[in-house]
């Protein structure tokens, strides 16, 4: 069922999560009028962006008509704003990324181009390769959300520690199970 | 002939001091290319009952992955357990514990023979220190590790690929090389590396440190050919 706002219209949310990082690019790209109002366009009626240790603040808006835009810095757990989410934006740590795939929401993630050593870009390109989610950059992030096709992506099957466990296991002399 | 065999006394005093490191330094790389080659295959000819456990643990991805493979062992075979995280992260040792709990929930308190520990270690290196006093640090991180190694002598070490591991996998090696104790060094490679090594990874797989090495994608085994693919632990 779909969750509705005060007025009874369908409530829409993005969720934008940035994890325990400083990553001012990517609320300040997800602030610009280009990307609120291409995901106004797209059907989406709420903006929270979770913002953790960044600096620059966004612009509160109730909305009206357009897109409504909260915020906050931390939060003990993202899950429930995960699960009321109809599409999440994050930064690219593995967390944030498989929590959010295993809840079976559409995922773009946004590689920190600051970072020094910016490894985390190989996962979410090869996720986004494996069309499991889609991989941008925060000043391509209103193309990537103007282009995107839910439809197209494909649900990401759970993890499996099994095969590591048999291997360990064989290793050692343990029976394999 | 007195002349001569002082001459040659005073020969002979370097030659069997240049002869005695010749033949240490042969007997230790003799005993490291030993410990690298048997550490590579299995140890044990009939099943241990149980093996005492080190876990190593990282922050935030890497001990999601790591609880993700502790679920699938079977406890009762890796005990007792110790964990170690890094001084500064309170984050992984609570899940840690709360995973224990779950377990004692499950097989009833009185089961545990042994209690399971929770350690920490200084890091070598924080975020955005200076090469110059990350130095001291290191040896200080080292010397640590080789206290906690003394006390828990684990059997079995699993790590993910934290800094973290570096220090504690080195001290581990090194009593392998000695004989004070023989550890099964498992490393598994983030889910988050794709395409190249972590630091921790290269540093392991490079010095044949680790026993078993895995990684989650398949490009890095095409690349790595003496790690195991796996799939993916997430």
């Amino acid at each position: 069922m779909e969750e509705t706002d005060e007025s009874g219209y369908p409530k829409r949310t993005v969720f934008v999560t940035v994890g325990t990082t400083c990553f001012d690019a990517l609320v300040r790209a997800v602030d610009t009028k280009e990307v609120k109002e291409e995901l106004s366009r797209r059907g989406y009626t709420h903006l929270l962006i979770q913002m953790g240790r960044g600096s620059y603040i966004p612009t509160k808006s109730i909305g009206d008509g357009s897109l409504a835009v909260d915020y906050f810095t931390f939060s003990s757990s993202i899950a429930e704003y995960l699960k009321s989410a109809s599409l999440v934006i994050s930064h690219a740590g593995s967390g944030s990324i498989f929590e959010t795939l295993r809840l079976g929401k559409p995922l773009i993630v946004v590689v920190n181009e600051d970072l020094m050593d910016n490894h985390q870009s190989e996962l979410a390109e090869e996720l986004a390769e494996r069309k499991h989610l889609f991989c941008a950059r925060p000043q391509t992030l209103h193309q990537t959300i103007a282009g995107m096709d839910l439809e197209s992506l494909i649900p990401y099957p759970p993890g499996d520690a099994r095969p590591v466990a048999k291997l360990i296991n064989r290793f050692l002399g343990f029976p394999e199970d | 002939m007195d002349w001569g065999n002082g001459y040659c006394f005073f020969l002979t005093l370097p030659n069997l001091t240049i002869s005695f490191l010749i033949i240490a330094f042969t007997v230790i790389t003799i005993r490291i290319v030993y410990v690298i080659h048997r550490s590579s295959r299995p140890l044990y000819t009939s099943p241990p009952q149980s093996l005492s456990t080190l876990i190593i643990l990282g922050s935030g991805g890497h001990t999601a992955e790591m609880i993700n493979l502790l679920s699938v062992l079977q406890k009762d075979k890796f005990t007792p357990r110790v964990y170690i995280a890094a001084w500064t992260d309170n984050m992984s040792l609570q899940k840690a514990r709360v995973l224990e709990e779950s377990l004692v929930d499950q097989t009833g308190a009185q089961k545990v023979k042994v209690p399971t520990q929770f350690m920490q270690i200084y890091r070598s290196r924080e975020v955005g220190q200076s090469y110059l006093t990350s130095v001291g640090t290191t040896l200080l991180a080292m010397a640590h590790a080789t206290w906690l190694m003394i006390k828990i002598r684990p059997q079995v070490i699993l790590c993910n690929g934290p800094g973290t591991c570096i220090p504690l996998c080195v001290a581990a090696f090194l009593f392998k090389v000695v004989g004070i104790r023989w550890s099964s060094i498992f490393y598994v490679e983030s889910i988050a590396r794709v395409r190249r090594l972590s630091l921790s990874g290269l540093l392991l797989y490079k010095l044949g440190i680790s026993d078993q090495f895995y990684v989650q994608w398949p490009q890095l085994q095409k690349k790595y050919p003496r790690a195991h693919y796996v799939g993916c632990l997430m």
